[in-house]
């Protein structure tokens, strides 16, 4: 496409292999981000991100406001928890999550006067997020780490991993450049294309904040090409600002942090490692947004926007809803699912979670919904593995998953060791090229697991 | 009705409820998409096609003896197949077409003169030491129609060998001399460019004709049924000799020429060869498959008492190919330089 635009960069705007697949963004691309009302409960789990669990602050029966923090990250890699509503603490409950872990959660029930939802997303649009045009000079960078970790943000692309500790300014691993992520390679998501298209403000306001806390000499916002209308806006609002914006080629996995930071620097981080042991911190543009409006507005992370689409839902969407809302109440919200639905995912369908149990509650992590009809599906009809190489050319880290996963179903986890199990990112690349249907991705897991067990021997 | 079904059917939407069942929601691991249009049976149906000119020009050619070669392979192939998946007591697996594709391949390597028990009897030993030995398809070292073709050779080698080719009776004129290659080999003849191309000329009843193997394989290669790794580097292996050879005996061009389109060589290197089961899997390996094969079929030419090496040197490869995939596996993305 004629928009790939990489000046000045030393990455080629793309990575090798990987694949294309229908992106279906279709679906809800066009649909305006809408706001659910205050829910009746919330539930809020202790874990809602990567690393130690919050500590709970509050006792059953106390009354909280909005914004409160009622869940303490006390750890260095850990993220407090706030209230999205005003209410009365309930009994804790127990909520098992789509990603399988069952969970201690707050649960807290609406009570008194609560600020309606529609003032917090307009709050989130404001469009003069960039008046101050010196690039927030009078925030000092500590200050701006501090901010962020008590405001509980933490990455909200998926992994969920503490910003806070992404952008803590250290003196022996020097930050060059932020990257900032709205590639949203996922199919059928598309809550980040909707927040860049409507509060790119936002987005480069909390890009400007967050690149000034680790010191960042560049702060990029990488956008893949087939989101021309995103890109547009993003590049208003980022005028004269230090932000740029880079515009990549569409490939899955592009948002894939190892990807992204090849395809934009050329650089490749070490395996086991972070972006940091490359001089990179990589944030999701809605991680930005939400930092801008905890450091200027002070207020904590309370609300996300998520995408519920797929064929299996009767009107696809794009929500603004408060974090702790059911997943039944989202999809009520999105009218119901259709009599064909199939599978339901937290997140997208390549690597998104499926689950049957729709009283567990939106996270942080959760970019979205989808809902997959039986024709939809990846059909689990297996032969045998014709060695085409298939998965070798799709496969992004440059590995041989029909080995991997055949050394797993075998339990050879030596051969797995030798062919580098570990570099897998479970980004599903194989198994969706995969002539024989094989599941992959889930020897391989099964294949990492026997191989830990083999290493502790 | 559990709690889950509950909550799924208070989920969907109300003018789809009344007096329907809930919809039926099941979990499984990620990617819960996969593209459709990749297959096993697909990729077998295109080489088939990808293998019709080939059978088309043998069809024209030899006629009846052609008809009669593909029809007794295919036959037997399914049938060694059935009876062999049957004996292990495994699911039955013709539905994946391979055993159609190994009965082609073996039909077409056949000369057109060999009685129907040859062909019958290569099929079965493909199929069953070739292929189910090892535990059926994809588990094979070795490509089943070569190792059929391989033991028949040996064991039938009047009806196989050289003079197999040249006693066909009834057929045109160009089709009942000795082929291109052992003229070449032989008697020191060299048969002309364009007739090796087009395929008026002796051999296999698949490869006489080179064109219509490079149009076939090139449909594959542009599907990406098979890699292009593998006849690039065996033609440009075998060309790079059959140069030297050429510029060393004074040929001008006609030395190269020959070798590159006469015998099995197109058919080889772009249907046999390319076997994804039995040929490495990454790209680098398919190189060294190929510069293999290429090296080890213009020394059979050249320096043994076969006219023809594509055969044994496709089956040679194929035991190295463990070796090859052992030699390189690839390093990943980040993998820290040791």
């Amino acid at each position: 496409m004629g928009l790939f635009k990489l000046k000045g960069f030393p990455g080629s705007g793309s990575f090798p292999h990987g694949i294309h697949p229908p992106d279906n963004k279709a679906l809800s691309v066009n649909m305006a981000v809408e706001v659910m009302e205050t829910p009746r409960t919330v539930t809020l789990p202790l874990l809602q991100h990567l690393g130690v669990p919050c500590k709970q602050i509050v006792k059953s029966g106390e009354t909280v406001s909005y914004g409160q923090m009622v869940g303490k990250g006390e750890a260095f890699v850990s993220a407090s928890l706030h209230a999205p509503i005003a209410g009365k603490v309930k009994r804790n409950t127990m909520v098992t999550l789509p990603n399988g872990r069952h969970l201690d959660a707050i649960t807290i029930q609406a009570e008194g006067e609560q600020i309606p939802p529609e003032r917090i997303w307009e709050e989130v649009k404001f469009t003069e997020w960039l008046r101050p045009m010196d690039s927030f000079s009078d925030y000092e960078p500590m200050d701006i780490v501090k901010k962020i970790q008590s405001s509980g943000i933490v990455g909200l692309g998926g992994a969920a991993f503490p910003t806070h500790v992404k952008v803590m300014p250290n003196d022996t691993r020097v930050i060059d450049t932020l990257i900032v992520n709205g590639c949203e390679c996922e199919p059928y998501l598309t809550c980040d294309y909707r927040l860049m298209v409507e509060a790119p403000e936002a987005i480069v306001a909390g890009a400007l904040l967050a690149g000034r806390a680790v010191s960042a000499r560049e702060i990029v916002i990488c956008v893949e090409d087939n989101k021309p209308e995103a890109i547009r806006r993003l590049q208003d609002a980022a005028r004269q600002t230090v932000a740029q914006i880079v515009v990549l080629k569409t490939k899955y996995p592009q948002g894939s942090e190892k990807h992204l930071v090849k395809a934009v620097l050329g650089l490749e981080i070490p395996l086991g490692g972070l972006p940091a042991d490359a001089a990179v911190a990589v944030s999701n543009v809605q991680t930005m947004a939400t930092v801008a409006r905890s450091i200027i507005n002070d207020i904590p992370m309370t609300h996300r926007v998520i995408s519920v689409s797929g064929r299996g839902i009767c009107n696809p969407k794009n929500i603004f809803v408060p974090i702790g809302v059911s997943l039944a109440e989202v999809v009520d919200f999105c009218g119901g699912l259709t009599p064909d639905a199939a599978r339901i995912i937290s997140g997208g369908p390549m690597m998104g979670f499926s689950f049957s149990d729709l009283s567990a509650p939106v996270t942080k992590g959760a970019s979205g919904l989808t809902v997959l009809t039986h024709e939809e599906v990846r059909r689990a009809e297996e032969t045998h593995c014709v060695r085409c190489g298939r998965c070798v050319d799709a496969c992004p880290m440059n590995l041989v998953p029909t080995r991997l996963a055949l050394a797993a179903r075998y339990n050879n986890p030596e051969l797995a060791g030798q062919y580098h199990i570990r570099a897998c990112v479970e980004c599903g690349c194989c198994a969706y090229v995969c002539p024989a249907k094989l599941n992959l991705v889930q020897l391989i897991r099964a294949g990492k697991v026997q191989l830990n067990a083999w290493e502790r021997r | 009705m559990s709690d889950t079904n509950r909550q799924i059917d208070s989920a969907m939407s109300p003018e789809n409820r009344p007096g329907r069942k809930p919809p039926f929601i099941h979990v499984a691991p990620s990617p819960h998409i996969s593209d459709s249009r990749a297959g096993t049976q697909r990729m077998m149906l295109d080489v088939i096609l990808g293998l019709s000119p080939a059978i088309l020009v043998s069809l024209y050619l030899f006629r009846f003896y052609a008809l009669k070669q593909l029809i007794v392979c295919v036959v037997a192939c399914l049938a060694a197949e059935y009876l062999f998946v049957r004996m292990r007591g495994k699911s039955f697996t013709l539905k994946d077409c391979s055993a159609i594709v190994t009965g082609v391949i073996l039909g077409l390597s056949m000369p057109g003169s060999a009685p129907w028990f040859v062909g019958a009897l290569a099929s079965v030993v493909g199929i069953g030491i070739g292929k189910i030995i090892f535990g059926g398809v994809g588990m094979n070292i070795f490509n089943p129609a070569m190792v059929g073709r391989a033991f028949v050779m040996i064991a039938f080698a009047q009806l196989m060998g050289a003079g197999a080719y040249e006693n066909l009776t009834g057929l045109v004129d160009a089709v009942s001399g000795a082929t291109p290659l052992s003229a070449l080999k032989f008697n020191g003849v060299h048969t002309g460019i364009a007739p090796l191309f087009m395929g008026v000329t002796n051999g296999s009843i698949g490869e006489v004709s080179a064109g219509a193997c490079i149009l076939g394989g090139l449909y594959l290669i542009y599907r990406k049924t098979v890699s292009w790794q593998i006849p690039a580097s065996i033609l440009i292996t075998v060309a790079l000799i059959a140069a030297i050879t050429d510029i060393a005996g004074g040929y001008q061009g006609l030395f190269l020429l020959h070798h590159l389109f006469a015998g099995a060589l197109m058919f080889g290197a772009f249907f046999i060869a390319t076997d994804p089961v039995t040929s490495p899997l990454t790209a680098k390996g398919k190189m060294m498959f190929g510069a293999g094969t290429g090296c080890l079929i213009m020394v059979i030419r050249l320096f043994s008492g076969y006219p023809e090496g594509v055969m044994f040197a496709v089956l040679i490869m194929n035991a190295i190919t463990p070796l090859i995939n052992r030699w390189t596996i690839p390093q990943p993305l980040g993998q820290r330089e040791v």
